[in-house]
């Protein structure tokens, strides 16, 4: 590499001085950026961290803009002020505020240094008026903002100068932005963009994916794809799985076990990450490993439910050096360098691998140096997904997920968005829309359904023309009947649709002396929020860990749950889950394989390996291509077991409809159970003798038949259902998520769009926020899709086994029994079996001195419902 | 909906109609079926009670201009209900006015023996009013439900609203006990029938 330096002539003299001073030499990928924009190519890194990925998005704008003559912006008076006569040169896009930030200090060192004339600035929702006003009318050359702030500037009239003359886009981390519904409205105006800036280049950053050349398609809407640009792949990983001879447990996500380990790691480091997959494990892990820090390391905790100057602060000591180790979710997955990091301890399994590999990542941002990381299986069958990824990571194998299908409900709010930008043609829009990679199939009809939808919302009955909020006029442009309706786009712009969320403020406890005082008046800070769903379940009195410390909970006041302090010890471990992901396609196969094949066993720890051994013995063995269905009783209960892989949420949807169906086949089904690996489904009935008798037929009760009408039956119902068709109805605008001035809380929301979906399902099924909703269930929250393969894949292969008793490998699941919410139960059962039991404690004679303990119900049935 | 079988009077309180429409005019394009479906509502009881009157205890329309935003189908569908029958439209704080072309008697209060109707509640002795939509919420394993419910003491009876596009105010907000009292019931709507339960023993939301 050194030989490119001297004599290439992309790079002009200041930069190799510059680098030079530094000791350093620009990467391959580095110049191979600047070749590529020279040629005029749009281009994909791909680069591991530690790269130098996001200097070599820069360089090229970097070396354009060094050279200050000829492309020097001009100013121009418009009368009332100075207006620049071209607008952005180069914008970047990030998924982050944060990590745009962090760009901003990154891209100030060399532009300082070298004295560049280049002007840097920053757009994001905290960004002053004044600033903004500036900078839409002297733009900076370089512009950095998130896709949200993005698409608002495309929705103004000052679009076509702004963005008129962009050279470049640089988008960071292209690979979290494309899995998500920001990632349709990011093609929506990527698209828009290039109709803007015909010339425009597209600069792709991106770890490692599965499918690079779809990435390719999706950063350039029109003409030729982006090239690929493969960095040199960083050292291979340091990888293993923990293993200390200790009995693994059979079920339980809480890795208890083996924290006396994690300690002992955290202890020889520097500095490590401890990565959970959820914040409640965060919560847990944390406090267990203070409890047991006699050396007082300087161990800290990192989520996304923690007020944010908590986490600022957490990651500012990170930065300087300050802290042993970070207990962390994936809110400390992307981009930034945070210090560095000597091991990444995994607890809990990887779900993914791609995931865990940017995860692993973390541990060294030096590229030629291994990164360190150690996986902590919560239980046995972790240990199996664990050591699939091992060995997937070993290969290098990636499992991000394919492109999306653009939502319906993202283009509805682009549509908005570009008839407040000026209006739109509809034929023109439509060529451009198609052009993004995610749209590129979206049929007319949808295209004008959504039209249809933003102008009155798209009913059958068509009453509402007199208050059209766009309309077309006879130069067939669609524009606003009413300028504050931009307003309106403005306030609801974006495709994040948080939980509906609530405050928790600290107060000072209550006792008798006290209840006089008015809350208020015991207010004290703000220590983050929790999901709505897990107040309401809490009864006053009831503790949980928040922040690390045991909270008393003492009541809710508008959206604020208000806590004390307490010094209880036996905390109810609290259920807020943010960020559970489900197991991916890939590892599932890869647990599968590892189960059937006996002689790679060897690899496991003595507790799994006899495990298995033993299921071999009294059962049989789940194969690839097959799926494992066992029967037996057990306490007067009749138990289906099975073991399809394919993550909680699939069992889920799979445990409803064989619930109805063993309803119907009089089976008497009591409830169900899921797993990420398996399902357990318990009757009253005797489904063995009705196996044996011909009545019930396996083939049939697993057949693809089963996602027909009592799918569609149960997903009417459903309250996830619902959960999607609210976050469609956000982000199609139908409802609106704030007013000015007066922020809805997210409960508000809820209950509206609960009675809009009935209404809809009602009188107009196939309306285009249903279609939404719809598609969003098949991938999301129910991953039908998934289920859907797995049955076609299974077809005419269901082995089953009739047993005496509970199998091994059934074990996980069944201890999981008793821990779960209910399904499917009908609301009316539930209503009488909670006024029943208010009536047996009222009527009992137990316990008189305390007859009125209505929480006491509560909280023993709902202690059975904790989750893991 | 209340049906008091000596009287033959059918209450319903909260019917918001025309809802919908009124924000649509805003520009929130909400289904514009819930006038037709409350209407579809009412009959069903009207059809199974045969009341000899009914009272409608105010809100009837989420606003006063509502009135003249009814189809010609849902206008002809509602005079259809009234057909032989003492129809008492109850003014709410939504629609304080008289609403033109709806048939019907408009009165600030109705008494009947003892029992007053009115939509907010006064000083009555016993007085049944909406204004409310009380809804209460309970946590039964793990699941919470929320429904719409009455509210009951023995001064004052509370009706849930009887739209189908209101939303609900849950029955433990401070504002209830106010007028109710720290003890009485609320009476919570399942699909087939009523489930009772202190109000205590609600959650609040």
């Amino acid at each position: 590499m050194a030989a490119i330096m001297p004599d290439n002539p992309l790079l002009p003299d200041r930069f190799k001085r510059w680098f030079a001073s530094h000791g350093w030499q620009p990467h391959a990928h580095q110049l191979a950026l600047l070749e590529k924009a020279r040629a005029a190519r749009s281009s994909l890194l791909i680069a591991p961290t530690g790269g130098g990925k996001t200097l070599a998005g820069f360089l090229p704008s970097l070396v354009e803009l060094s050279d200050p003559p000829a492309s020097r912006p001009k100013f121009s008076s418009t009368g009332r002020t100075l207006r620049r006569s071209r607008g952005l040169h180069t914008l970047y896009l990030s998924p982050l505020k944060a990590l745009a930030a962090d760009i901003r200090r990154n891209l100030e060192r060399p532009i300082g240094e070298m004295g560049l004339p280049i002007t840097v600035e920053m757009r994001t929702g905290d960004t002053p008026l004044s600033a903004r006003t500036r900078q839409r009318q002297r733009p900076p050359d370089i512009l950095l903002t998130t896709p949200e702030q993005l698409a608002l500037l495309l929705a103004s009239a000052d679009a076509p100068f702004l963005f008129g003359d962009l050279k470049r886009i640089v988008l960071d981390e292209l690979h979290s932005l494309v899995i998500s519904k920001r990632g349709d409205l990011l093609s929506l105006d990527l698209a828009r963009l290039k109709a803007l800036a015909p010339n425009v280049q597209f600069v792709g950053l991106s770890a490692t994916v599965a499918n690079p050349e779809e990435l390719c398609d999706f950063l350039v809407p029109v003409g030729a794809r982006a090239d690929l640009v493969l960095a040199r792949e960083g050292a291979e990983p340091d990888v293993s799985v923990l293993d200390f001879g200790a009995e693994m447990p059979w079920a339980g996500h809480s890795s208890r076990y083996a924290l006396a380990e994690i300690y002992k790691l955290i202890e020889r480091q520097k500095m490590t990450l401890v990565f959970v997959n959820t914040r409640s494990q965060a919560e847990m892990v944390f406090r267990e490993l203070w409890n047991i820090n006699d050396s007082n390391l300087a161990i800290a905790l990192h989520h996304g439910s923690l007020d944010a100057t908590r986490r600022r602060k957490v990651e500012a000591a990170m930065g300087a050096g300050k802290l042993r180790a970070v207990v962390c979710t994936s809110s400390l997955d992307l981009g930034i360098d945070w210090g560095d990091v000597d091991l990444v301890i995994h607890v809990g399994a990887p779900k993914g691998i791609s995931r865990l590999q940017q995860r692993i990542g973390r541990a060294n941002h030096r590229i030629d140096e291994p990164s360190r990381g150690i996986l902590v299986p919560s239980n046995r069958f972790e240990v199996l997904e664990c050591r699939a990824a091992v060995e997937a990571l070993a290969r290098r194998t990636q499992d991000t997920p394919p492109l999306r299908t653009g939502a319906l409900d993202v283009l509805s709010q682009h549509i908005f968005g570009m008839a407040c930008g000026g209006g739109f043609n509809a034929d023109e829009l439509y060529k451009e829309v198609t052009s993004a990679a995610p749209y590129r199939k979206l049929s007319r009809k949808d295209f004008d359904d959504a039209i249809d939808f933003v102008a009155t919302g798209g009913y059958a009955l068509r009453v509402y023309e007199r208050f059209a909020r766009i309309r077309k006029g006879a130069d067939n442009i669609w524009r606003l009947t009413h300028p504050r309706f931009a307003r309106q786009y403005r306030m609801n712009v974006g495709t994040i649709v948080e939980a509906a969320m609530l405050r928790v403020r600290l107060i000072r406890g209550s006792n008798k002396a006290q209840e006089k005082s008015s809350v208020v008046a015991r207010r004290g800070r703000v220590l983050g929020q929790v999901e709505e769903y897990f107040a309401e379940n809490l009864a006053p009195g009831d503790t949980f860990i928040f922040g690390g410390e045991i909270l008393k909970f003492e009541g809710i006041s508008e959206n604020e749950v208000l806590v004390s302090r307490t010094k209880s010890s036996d905390p109810k471990v609290p259920a807020y889950d943010g960020g559970k992901f489900p197991l991916s396609t890939f590892l599932a196969e890869g647990v599968r394989k590892l189960i059937a094949e006996p002689e790679h066993w060897r690899v496991l720890p003595a507790a799994v390996r006899d495990w298995l051994e033993l299921q071999e013995l009294h059962s049989e063995l789940p194969q690839p291509d097959n799926l494992l269905v066992e029967t037996f009783w057990r306490g007067g209960r009749n138990y289906l077991v099975c073991y399809p892989f394919e993550g909680r949420l699939a069992h889920q949807t799979l445990g409803m409809l064989l619930t109805r169906r063993l309803e119907r086949a009089k089976l008497r089904p009591l409830g169900f159970v899921a797993t990420e690996y398996s399902l357990a489904v318990r009757c009253l009935g005797d489904i063995d003798g009705a196996i044996a008798a011909g009545v019930l037929s396996l083939d049939d009760l697993f057949s693809e038949g089963i996602l027909g009408d009592d799918l569609e039956a149960w997903l009417a119902e459903t309250a996830l259902m619902k959960r999607s068709f609210r976050n469609c109805a956000l982000i199609s605008g139908l409802v609106e998520r704030r007013f000015p001035g007066m922020e809805k809380t997210g409960r508000q929301v809820t209950i509206s769009t609960d009675l809009l979906y009935d209404v809809l399902r009602k009188h107009e099924p196939d309306h285009l926020l249903m279609r939404a909703a719809r598609a969003d269930a098949a991938t999301g929250l129910l991953d039908i899709r998934r289920l859907g393969q797995m049955l076609a894949r299974v077809k005419g292969r269901i082995a089953h086994r009739s047993l005496d008793r509970v199998s091994p490998l059934a074990v996980p699941v069944m201890l999981e029994i008793g821990r779960e919410t209910v399904y499917g139960e009908g609301a009316d059962a539930l209503l009488s079996e909670a006024a029943e039991d208010l009536i047996r404690e009222a009527t009992s004679d137990a316990e008189p001195e305390r007859p009125a303990k209505p929480a006491g119900t509560r909280t023993r049935l709902r202690r059975r419902a904790v989750p893991r | 909906m209340l049906y008091w079988p000596a009287e033959r009077t059918l209450i319903v309180s909260d019917l918001h109609f025309e809802k919908a429409s009124f924000f649509a005019s805003r520009g929130v394009m909400l289904p514009p079926y819930d006038t037709a479906a409350t209407l579809e509502a009412l009959a069903l009881m009207i059809a199974e009670y045969e009341p000899v009157r009914v009272i409608a205890l105010g809100d009837s329309f989420h606003d006063s201009a509502g009135g003249a935003r009814l189809s010609p189908q849902n206008r002809t569908f509602l005079l259809s209900l009234q057909a032989g029958r003492e129809w008492i439209w109850i003014t709410g704080n939504h629609d304080p006015e008289k609403i033109e072309e709806i048939g019907g008697e408009f009165r600030e209060n109705f008494s009947r023996g003892d029992v007053v109707f009115r939509h907010e509640p006064g000083d009555g002795a016993f007085e049944i009013v909406g204004h409310f939509h009380p809804v209460a919420r309970i946590s039964v394993r793990g699941r919470s439900l929320r429904r719409r419910c009455f509210a009951s003491s023995d001064r004052k009876l509370v009706l849930p609203a009887f739209g189908s596009l209101t939303g609900g105010f849950n029955i433990r907000d401070v504002v209830f006990s106010t007028f109710m009292g720290g003890d009485f019931s609320a009476h919570m709507l399942g699909t087939e029938q009523v489930f009772s339960f202190s109000a205590m023993n609600c959650v609040p939301d």
